[in-house]
């Protein structure tokens, strides 16, 4: 078969004219990948340089292990064939790029690696009709009826095709035997007995087109959602690390010199950090995010992928390639809606599912500190707020009254105490709430445990504070609780509270060792150190909270204490563990008024009623107010009951073994 | 347009257990977490819109002690131009009356366009607006729900009338306007805006510099005196209604109707 290099095409020389061809498309490439550069080194600070071996680590995981793809099975299956396929199919892509230029690189066709490659192509091809077939006909409803989707896949296909024919000719040409059944193979064997200049004329021609459509994909790739072809391998790579966190508002102010920093939040598109920009480009459109994200299930005006692709068209007429910029559009009350940046509870589920690791809470928590700041929260946060700032909880009350809830279960409090209980705003105050809180003070006297509270000296954690974008008040909270707990000498902390639990494990600094109220019963049950009377006849689920399982990892302690329990039939709910549905939010979205059609918890309620349950145990007193309510707004009172892992352990406890009526009536408070 | 409001720093309903002296003569203040009073607040966000619109500067001005610095602090963060505080032995006790003078004192020594003040205070009598204007001897109108800035040294405003009605009016100025909660959104003060202005200097004036006052301030002067607080006496329990769903749903209809909350 003749050379594509050495043939002359109108009296210009191949591998000069294919020479030409690869610097025009690869100047072209470069040109446009500096135009996206652009609004990166334009973009806020965001050190992502530390633990390499971590990142490395994530990138062998998520990247080349696809590891997220399999939560959807069949367009799972189908990205990891073509992303397989692209990884075998980019050495032969160059080797092909390059016998264009010189023969050296032509070298022997077939062999093992052809075999590999003609699979590869044919499995990469189908996969582009299966994708295309699914978009077009049975058009799942996340995706949008993009033409960009289908052009792309158009492309590859093209890519696909060319490579095939241009392997296939050669092979009929040398009557080599191709790898049966892959796209070479047909087309040897349709152009078995085809004349010389037919062979030849489908060679060149495939050639170029391979190469037309090379150039095609690389050029126009950043215009749209295949750019996370390139960009995906650095998205993932400088990921973020440390779950649970928030971002601090800037990498490169201490917090202390906060109150005269220039900007605060994001106000203006630049004020995203240059790795927030990064996810914009990588976002493929999939929609898992949205599949999963309770605000957008329950009609709220936010869907994280809506998010992203407006930020990423966005960025993209504020910094076009080619035109002169054109969006000076104001980012909240213009790209989006205020409601939208409000919608969201943090619960996680949206970073949970992205096969790309994109983040979508620090960015959220950003534009509310961007709001904040212009004095622009919610109306029905001014009074939470207002009354945090006063007297350190949501709820305006006294905080001599913060400790009450203790009066008959904390009488151990010498000092320095080994345990601090930290019960957090609403377990001290809310009726309801202060049940939890006794039964895990009741628990931990149980196990002898030498603990007391801080009473009055406690102030709200400030979790939702900080995820409210209130991120001054919440220093303020936090600093006076640290000053109070090191006060206190406690060398360890537990809460029932996730959200306390969070923050202090994540937001506060240089604190004694925390844990939730459901890993010191796990722990108590597996060394024997508490015993379980049977359970009755109930069906018990367990329903994940946000703050304990997706942002802290604690999925089996709380089903460990469960199944501890003699007799307890449990079932699981279709979404579990990291797939939990969160039940409208704690902390300040307890205040928050949303627009939506359905409350998220009584679709929670109803998930449960489906999985066969008649209780829900929870372990957060958030979960608990809106599973409670929702129990009464759907109806569903005396058919389904919910009740806190604290209190159902405490319930449960081995009647002999139950901690004797305290002796003490005064609570004795750390610092009163 | 340069325009005054004025301001009072109460207890917070919202976030404080009110609780009367066993005398009767005050409430147990040594628990009380304060704040601005509430339609201060819109008054003072009024007054920014119409700033924003028309230039001009915002200044807040309070009578009162050194603690009652901190409202007029977070008004300034809210985004007025300036406070002050009107403070003097001379003005203590004062009655709605002694106030009105004290600001009236105040007004003349500067040149105000529009002078806003809010409704009523929680803790007081909706009294020191409509005396502040008739001392000033400008136009006054109460129950202000809306304002708009008209050609020719005018305001058009709209009034609240019973039964959630509104009339419309224009009003000359300079004037003195009462404004409702519900007139706007006031915006929210974080932390950090009150730090950032937590430095500004807060000039003060007292008896010397609003000298004319003097003859209607201070508790000798007072023409209306507290006596004693009481707190009402519980009235009949909430009704609760029985039946199923739809009875319930036609009994409260009936109520409603019966109460004219429904037409």
């Amino acid at each position: 078969m003749g050379s594509i290099a050495q043939a002359t095409y109108w009296t210009i020389h191949g591998s000069s004219l294919v020479l030409a061809l690869h610097l025009l498309g690869l100047t072209l490439f470069g040109y446009i990948a500096a135009r996206r550069l652009g609004p990166l080194l334009a973009a806020r600070r965001d050190p992502r340089l530390d633990r390499p071996w971590q990142r490395l680590g994530r990138v062998a995981q998520y990247w080349l292990g696809q590891w997220r793809h399999p939560r959807f099975r069949f367009a799972g299956a189908l990205h990891i064939l073509i992303f397989a396929g692209f990884l075998i199919l980019a050495g032969r892509a160059f080797k092909l790029l390059a016998l264009g230029v010189s023969d050296r690189f032509a070298g022997e066709g077939g062999g093992w690696y052809g075999a590999v490659h003609a699979y590869a192509a044919t499995a990469v091809l189908l996969a582009m009709i299966a994708a295309a077939a699914r978009r077009l006909v049975l058009r799942p409803a996340r995706y949008p009826r993009s033409a960009d989707a289908i052009f792309l896949l158009g492309l590859i296909a093209l890519l696909m095709a060319a490579d095939g024919v241009f392997e296939g000719s050669e092979g009929a040409f040398e009557h080599r035997a191709m790898a049966l059944a892959s796209l070479p193979w047909l087309v040897g064997a349709v152009f078995a007995h085809a004349s010389l200049p037919v062979l030849r004329g489908l060679h060149t021609g495939a050639y170029f087109v391979h190469e037309g459509a090379f150039i095609g994909l690389l050029c126009y790739r950043p215009f749209g959602i295949q750019f996370h072809v390139e960009t995906s391998l650095f998205s993932i790579y400088f990921s973020k690390l440390d779950r649970g966190t928030v971002k601090p508002v800037r990498w490169d102010i201490p917090d202390e010199h906060l109150d005269s920093a220039d900007g605060f939040g994001v106000k203006r598109f630049e004020d995203f950090t240059w790795k927030h920009i990064l996810d914009f480009y990588s976002c493929a459109d999939c929609g898992r995010c949205a599949d999963f994200c309770p605000a957008h299930a329950v009609g709220r005006p936010l869907a994280p992928r809506t998010l992203t692709i407006k930020a990423r068209d966005y960025v993209f007429r504020r910094y076009p390639v080619f035109q002169s910029a054109q969006d000076g559009q104001a980012l909240v009350g213009g790209l989006f809606t205020e409601d939208e940046i409000w919608s969201c509870t943090t619960c996680g589920a949206c970073e949970a599912e992205c096969p790309l690791l994109i983040e979508y809470i620090d960015k959220i928590v950003d534009l509310r500190r961007g709001l904040v700041d212009d004095g622009r929260a919610p109306q029905s946060l001014h009074k939470p707020l207002k009354a945090l700032e006063s007297r350190g909880n949501p709820f305006g009350k006294l905080e001599r009254k913060r400790g009450e809830w203790a009066r008959d279960v904390v009488t151990n409090g010498s000092r320095p105490l080994e345990t601090l209980y930290f019960a957090d705003s609403i377990s001290s105050y809310d009726e309801r709430m202060q049940a939890i809180a006794r039964a895990a003070a009741r628990i931990l006297a149980r196990l002898q445990q030498d603990f007391g509270i801080l009473g009055a000296q406690e102030r709200d954690s400030g979790h939702d504070v900080r995820r409210f974008g209130e991120e001054t008040l919440f220093q303020a909270l936090r600093e006076h609780n640290t000053e109070a707990i090191r006060a206190s000498g406690a060398r360890r902390i537990v809460t029932a509270d996730p959200h306390a639990f969070n923050a202090l494990r994540h937001d506060y600094r240089d604190l004694p060792p925390v844990e939730h109220i459901s890993q010191v019963l796990a722990r108590a049950v597996e060394q024997g150190k508490i015993r379980f009377r049977p359970a009755g006849e109930a069906v018990y689920t367990y329903h994940d909270p946000c703050y304990l399982g997706r942002h802290n990892g604690l999925y089996e302690e709380p089903r460990r204490v469960l199944d501890a329990i003699p007799g307890l039939r449990r079932v699981e709910m279709a979404r579990a563990r990291d797939r939990s549905f969160c039940c409208g939010g704690g902390g300040l979205a307890l205040f928050y008024e949303p627009k939506e059609k359905e409350r998220m918890a009584v679709r929670r309620v109803r998930m449960a009623a489906e999985a066969g349950a008649n209780v829900m145990v929870t372990a957060c007193p958030f979960c608990m107010a809106n599973i409670e309510d929702a129990i009464k707004v759907a109806g569903m009172e005396g058919r389904m009951e919910a009740i806190d892992l604290a209190e159902l352990a405490e319930r449960q406890m081995e009647p002999e073994a139950k901690v004797p009526e305290p002796e003490i009536t005064q609570a004795k408070v750390v610092g009163s | 347009m340069d325009i005054l409001v004025c301001a009072k720093r109460v207890p917070d309903t919202a976030e404080n257990e009110i609780e009367i002296k066993a005398d009767g003569a005050d409430i147990e203040r040594d628990d009380l977490v304060y704040s601005v009073n509430e339609a201060d607040n819109y008054a003072v966000e009024a007054a920014l819109q119409i700033a924003a619109c028309t230039g001009g500067k915002v200044t807040v001005v309070t009578v009162g002690g050194e603690e009652d610095e901190e409202i007029l602090r977070r008004e300034m963060a809210m985004g007025a131009n300036g406070g002050v505080l009107l403070t003097d032995d001379a003005f203590r006790d004062s009655d709605g009356r002694g106030i009105a003078a004290v600001l009236k004192a105040f007004v003349e020594t500067g040149h105000y366009d529009l002078i806003l003040t809010g409704v009523q205070a929680d803790d007081g009598c909706a009294q020191v607006g409509g005396m502040l204007a008739a001392m000033l001897d400008y136009p006054f109108a109460s129950l202000v729900t809306s304002i708009e800035v008209v050609e020719g040294g005018k305001l058009k405003i709209a009034r609240e009338v019973e039964g959630g009605n509104k009339e419309i009016h224009a009003i000359d100025l300079p004037c003195v306007l009462s404004i409702q909660t519900g007139i706007n959104e006031p915006r929210y003060v974080g932390m950090r805006g009150i730090r950032q202005v937590a430095s500004i200097p807060i000039p003060r004036l007292g008896a010397p510099d609003l000298a004319c006052a003097l003859a209607m301030t201070g508790k000798g002067n007072a023409k209306v005196q507290r006596s004693r607080y009481f707190t009402p006496p519980a009235g009949k329990a909430a009704e609760i209604l029985e039946g199923s769903r739809d009875e319930v749903i036609e009994k409260l209809i009936d109520l409603l109707k019966a109460k004219g909350g429904l037409n």
